[in-house]
């Protein structure tokens, strides 16, 4: 049993990654209508972003935690107002292979400066060590993984369900021509959606850099799950992907202990019973 | 890539043209084909990397073998036995292959070496380590050149059992290669006098291993023994620095590359032990082509780069030598000849084609020791082919006659 309790808390710990970066997945689809394939990319350039901070111009891993995420907002604004914007009345798949191509571009880049071995990024200094929990030795630093995750998520969540500002961002998606009589800049709003859900990408970049080794591969390796973390959760659906990303990472961890060959299907599996019983997914409405 | 499998077949349709002119060349040119992983888990270690090497040993025999130009091709196999196998099969069937050089991925060159011996062509596997190669799936046409599961067991299993690391747990890989170092280091493990204590297999790439280290720790062995490699063994590392598991159970990485230390760097390697077939610093001739390496990938070549070289140096000097790219007669003038370069001293093994030579086993130096940029490893002793590598006797390769 204490085992077990261990192995629940890491499948937290991944959890969080997942809710953090469906999220964003959720809030861009929900806005703009495309499935951003180039997540996974960019929350590898967080990562590297990160790193090469450190490594050349000595800026430390809470600097970074900051600028990190802007400076992958911005890549995100060029993104959208140079490609992204002329997709939106387009077929899905548009956007899907657009952000494809990127993806294969943006790791294409990485891998030609760095290999795929990758680099070495240390936890900072407050948070390396352990804390003992009886059960299990916890680093301290996934701890605060799980702790900067959830908050960067509520945070996200009363933004758009809670705040007038989201309330716009929310009309602006079901009828985007009547929100702009109202004197909105609709078109701007949406640039500054994608530029904050790719943000949240860079963010979990930075996070997931001490954890992981810093390479080229990294967010190929995860943007798979994290897809069909939206999927299960349902296309769009905010509360429902954090919530989801948490529930999947715990299912993962279990699957680890029991049946440890089939962690890497199990998100698939969940995926397709779901769509069996619910097709718009767990939180998802049917249209 | 594109533009030179498209010079390749135009050249190849020219060679049409003039079929005859020469009976003992087919094609009239040397044609090599690297299939490898160059993009994924494994590019580093060989990859492009590996390409370069193979580029530089045809620079050295001047692009020419008994007359005629040689020419290179390589592919990405991504890491898929079905991709590697229908590129081989595309390159011997269109492109007149007259040597296939399997890179990383025990998988894939299980694969490949099947339709090199359909073709009857020669197959030279350089950067996969199943044994079953040479043992249950060998063939008259493949040569297995660097390393094998067996051979690293042999290195690390019996030095860290010895050493006293008397219980064992894995951390294993689950595909081809991964099985089979577990099988044959359990086997080295229990006849030096330990025991293994459990496994636990985990998927290719499977980025986090907390979860696998703990139940790794539950099982209070005192040995990890990391059956996987790349990227999987250096997260794995990773993460048990991170979780303290370092600090009950000492790590044993089973296939582990100088580019997998220099990711992680020598803080979280110090003392580490691993077997290798070849290390740049091992002598002065094995340093000057290290450095020739340098001066064009801007990174120390690894053991399967450094055997990529050799093994096309081996086999051109086979061509030279017989006038001819024949499957069977220059398998069979490899044979007969000893290897002798930087690479390493030894042979390749008449009846399952398996390359017999000194391994090493290596310790990874701590930061003070080492002295300059790639200095990593001290050499703790160099162990003969024979006693590295599967007995003939041992054999489970069905050509081999008992």
């Amino acid at each position: 049993m204490p085992a077990l309790l261990g192995q629940l808390l890491l499948g937290l710990v991944n959890g969080s990654f997942y809710a953090m970066l469906s999220l964003g997945l959720a809030v861009i689809f929900g806005m703009l209508n495309i499935i951003n394939f180039a997540h996974g990319a960019l929350y590898m350039m967080g990562a590297f972003l990160a790193w090469m901070g450190l490594e050349y111009f000595g800026v430390n891993y809470w600097a970074m935690l900051l600028i990190a995420p802007l400076i992958v907002g911005a890549f995100g604004l060029v993104i959208e107002r140079l490609l992204l914007q002329w997709l939106y009345k387009l077929d899905h798949l548009y956007g899907l292979l657009l952000t494809f191509g990127l993806t294969l571009v943006i790791e294409g880049v990485f891998r030609s400066f760095f290999g795929v071995g990758g680099q070495p990024y240390a936890a900072p200094e407050a948070l390396s060590g352990a804390t003992n929990l009886g059960f299990m030795i916890l680093p301290n630093y996934r701890a605060w993984v799980v702790v900067a995750s959830l908050v960067v998520c509520l945070g996200v969540w009363v933004l758009i369900e809670k705040t007038s500002l989201g309330a716009t961002l929310r009309a602006g998606t079901e009828n985007p021509k009547l929100v702009q009589a109202f004197g909105v800049n609709v078109p701007r709003l949406v640039t500054l959606t994608y530029a904050g859900g790719v943000a949240l990408a860079g963010f979990a970049g930075v996070l997931a850099a001490p954890i992981l080794q810093v390479n080229s591969l990294m967010g190929s390796n995860l943007i798979i799950v994290v897809f069909a973390v939206v999927v299960i959760g349902g296309m769009g659906s905010i509360l429902g992907s954090i919530l989801t990303g948490l529930g999947l990472g715990i299912v993962e961890g279990l699957t680890k202990v029991f049946y440890p060959e089939a962690s890497n299907t199990v998100v698939f599996v969940v995926m397709a019973l779901v769509l069996l019983v619910r097709p718009a997914g767990l939180f998802g409405k049917e249209k | 890539m594109k533009t030179t499998l498209k010079t390749l077949a135009l050249a190849s349709v020219l060679a049409c043209g003039s079929f005859g002119a020469q009976a003992q060349i087919s094609g009239d040119t040397i044609k090599i084909g690297i299939i490898t992983d160059m993009s994924s888990v494994y590019a580093d270690i060989d990859g492009a990397g590996g390409v370069e090497a193979i580029r530089m040993a045809i620079a050295d025999a001047k692009g020419m073998a008994a007359g005629k130009k040689i020419e290179l091709v390589f592919a990405d196999h991504q890491n898929k036995a079905d991709v590697a196998a229908s590129k081989a099969r595309e390159w011997f069937d269109t492109q007149g292959l007259d040597l296939l050089i399997g890179g990383t991925n025990s998988g894939t060159s299980l694969a490949m070496a099947k339709v090199a011996a359909e073709k009857k062509k020669p197959f030279i596997s350089i950067g996969a380590g199943t044994s079953r190669l040479t043992n249950e799936e060998c063939t008259p046409y493949t040569i297995h050149y660097a390393y094998d599961t067996v051979a690293l067991a042999n290195g690390t299993g019996a030095a860290v059992t010895k050493a006293g690391g008397k219980s064992w747990f894995f951390l294993t890989a689950d595909y081809a290669f991964g099985t089979s170092l577990q099988a044959d280091t359990s086997a080295v493990v229990t006849k030096s006098g330990g025991q293994v204590l459990g496994a636990v297999k985990h998927p290719l790439n499977a980025s986090d291993f907390s979860s696998f280290l703990l139940q790794a720790q539950s099982s209070k062995a005192q040995i990890l023994g990391l059956a996987n490699a790349g990227g999987d063994t250096i997260n794995a590392v990773k993460a048990a620095n991170e979780f303290g598991i370092t600090k009950t159970m000492k790590l044993a990485g089973l296939l582990m590359f100088i580019n997998d230390v220099h990711s992680l760097g020598l803080k979280t390697t110090e003392g580490m032990y691993l077997t290798d077939s070849w290390y740049w610093n091992q002598s002065p001739e094995a340093r000057a082509w290290a450095r020739r390496f340098f001066e064009k990938m801007k990174r120390m070549p690894s053991s399967l780069q450094a055997a990529d070289y050799s093994a096309v140096s081996h086999y051109l000097k086979a061509v030279e030598a017989i006038k001819s790219d024949d499957g069977d007669k220059v398998v069979a003038q490899m044979k007969a000849t000893p290897i002798n370069d930087f690479y390493t001293k030894g042979t390749i093994r008449k009846e399952d084609g398996r390359g017999v030579h000194d391994m090493f086993l290596l310790q990874v130096k701590s930061a003070k020791e080492s002295t300059e940029p790639w200095d990593y490893f001290k050499v703790v002793t160099r162990i003969a082919g024979d006693d590295a590598f599967t007995k003939l006797a041992d054999s489970k390769c069905p050509l081999v006659k008992k």
